[in-house]
């Protein structure tokens, strides 16, 4: 994967929906928990990015609303291919 | 095994998280007189401004603890015996300890000014401070906000965000001037403006003015008063170093710690903000005062107390913060000298980014997204990139892989170099190489 595609970020937003997911970075990460407080599912958001896993929750609907409050830009959208991963 | 933690911070936690990957049966403490323990301190600026709830701050749950199995004592640490090995709690009961960790963090330096004990004279450390703001805020109207650095923002806009008008005095000519170019100050200080924040440069308190113990404004060295109900400050840090002092253990401005973050006492070991802690690639020791290095710190520690013997390697310090609103992560080594408005070391801050660089400044963008690099001889050594943080990623990674930029250091130092464009182009061929 090439960062130059960071910038399609629309293009990116879409294929998450289908393949991808919330992803965090915990190094800028300070457990403040605005995304956890924000996520209209509830689903722990904060806790994903403590133990710097992608949100893999089943339910999560990749609305954005914690990529977008993060006051840090923790979250990110990206395509993991987690269970790719998994099997290599 | 016995571990004792005195600290609820980042640091501590993860110490226990740690140790629990290594020894499942030995026994863990966590001591500390923050009634709150464990939870996250840099959120309270967000509390503050009303974009979370306070019982939103707290990252772990009722299952999290039982996990670990450890137990946690609201208790304040009085004395540590080194010779018996045993703590002493609210000065009477006795925890003896195999292993001991102090990650006790730091506090605001007070302000010792006539006047500042009076009732709205207001820091931000903890929980119960925050708390104390909001109420002061409601029946404030007026705020003197003092001091440099993040901290004193996360004050500003926190009182701007519950409708107070805010005065920020600046001792210097600019905003963090130590951290920050002038152009970036500049940015911070005309965003401040639009929010109605008025400045006072060359601003120096000399006094606190008020009646019955309450604050009615303050005093400046130039003799000008500024009326108002509430004083903040948030002038620097300072490491709680106090019980290791008392027990002798080796100091310089914090706890000092070898790459195993180990004390001159073998069983005692520290991490976060008191520790100062020695970094084997440059032969110093330094404080940072980041959640990161913290929580790195606190892992490290707990994996040496459990018997693995590990060394801590400190990256090129990183932190992202909003500064009047508008996303900005430093990396590396960026700024140079003293600021006047922060004694030592400010919260979210790292001595690392003041080392003075040897480097050539590069700079791109306009107004709100803007990216300063600093060029070295082969690498990067440090940039600061504020509001659009897609560079902030690549740049981390190139400035702690150390990446020789050879191939594209005459681009980025040309007159108006697109450096936003050179950085992507380079990041995107070396990362599919790589």
């Amino acid at each position: 994967m090439s960062f130059i595609n960071i910038f399609k970020s629309d293009a990116r937003r879409r294929t998450t929906l289908f393949a991808g997911h919330v992803v965090p970075d915990s190094s800028r990460c300070v457990q403040c928990g605005i995304c956890s407080y924000n996520c209209p599912i509830g689903i722990d958001v904060r806790a994903h990015a403590w133990r710097d896993e992608a949100i893999n929750h089943s339910e999560c609907l990749t609305c954005g609303e914690c990529v977008a409050r993060c006051p840090r830009g923790v979250l990110r959208f990206d395509r993991t291919d987690l269970f790719a991963k998994d099997a290599q | 095994m016995r571990y004792a933690i005195i600290g609820t911070g980042a640091a501590g936690f993860a110490s226990i998280e740690a140790i629990r990957s290594l020894d499942k049966s030995g026994e863990i403490f966590m001591l500390g007189d923050d009634p709150h323990g464990f939870y996250s301190r840099p959120g309270l600026a967000y509390f503050l401004t009303g974009e979370l709830a306070d019982k939103s701050l707290f990252p772990k749950t009722r299952e999290d603890y039982a996990r670990l199995n450890f137990t946690y004592q609201k208790a304040r640490v009085t004395k540590i015996n080194r010779a018996e090995k045993f703590l002493l709690l609210d000065g009477k009961t006795p925890l003896p300890y195999d292993k001991l960790l102090i990650a006790t963090g730091a506090s605001a330096l007070p302000l010792t000014i006539p006047g500042a004990n009076f009732q709205g004279v207001v820091k931000l450390d903890h929980l119960e401070d925050a708390r104390g703001i909001l109420s002061f805020a409601k029946r404030g109207k007026t705020a003197v906000v003092v001091g440099g650095g993040i901290t004193a923002l996360e004050l500003t806009e926190g009182l701007l965000a519950r409708g107070v008008k805010v005065h920020y005095l600046l001792r210097g000519d600019r905003y963090w001037s130590n951290v920050l170019d002038e152009h970036e100050s500049r940015i911070v200080e005309a965003r401040l403006q639009e929010e109605g924040v008025t400045l006072h440069f060359h601003s120096e308190l000399t006094e606190v003015i008020g009646k019955g113990g309450k604050v009615g404004g303050v005093r400046l060295l130039n003799g000008k008063t500024i009326k108002c109900d509430i004083l903040a400050y948030a002038i620097g840090i300072k490491p709680r170093a106090e019980l290791a002092q008392d027990a002798e253990l080796a100091l310089d401005r914090g706890i000092l710690v070898n790459e195993f973050l180990q004390t001159n006492d073998p069983d005692i070991y520290s991490a976060g903000d008191v520790a100062q802690v020695y970094d084997p690639i440059t032969g110093r020791s330094v404080l940072d005062s980041l959640w990161s290095p913290a929580r790195d710190q606190g892992r490290v520690a707990g994996l040496n107390m459990a018997g693995q013997r590990k060394s801590y390697i400190k990256s090129a310090p990183f932190n992202v913060t909003r500064l009047a609103g508008l996303t900005t992560t430093i990396i590396g080594a960026v700024g140079h000298g003293r600021d006047e408005d922060i004694v030592g070391i400010a919260r979210g801050d790292s001595e690392t980014w003041r080392q003075l660089p040897d480097a050539i400044v590069a700079q791109g963008g306009f107004d709100i997204n803007r990216v300063r690099i600093l060029v070295g001889e082969k690498i990067l050594i440090g940039a600061v990139v504020m509001g659009d943080q897609t560079l902030s990623a690549p740049l981390q990674k190139i400035i702690a892989q150390k990446v020789d930029i050879t191939s594209v250091r005459d681009k980025l130092l040309a007159r108006d170099a697109k450096i936003a464009d050179v950085i992507v182009d380079f990041w995107s061929k070396h990362a599919a190489v790589a």
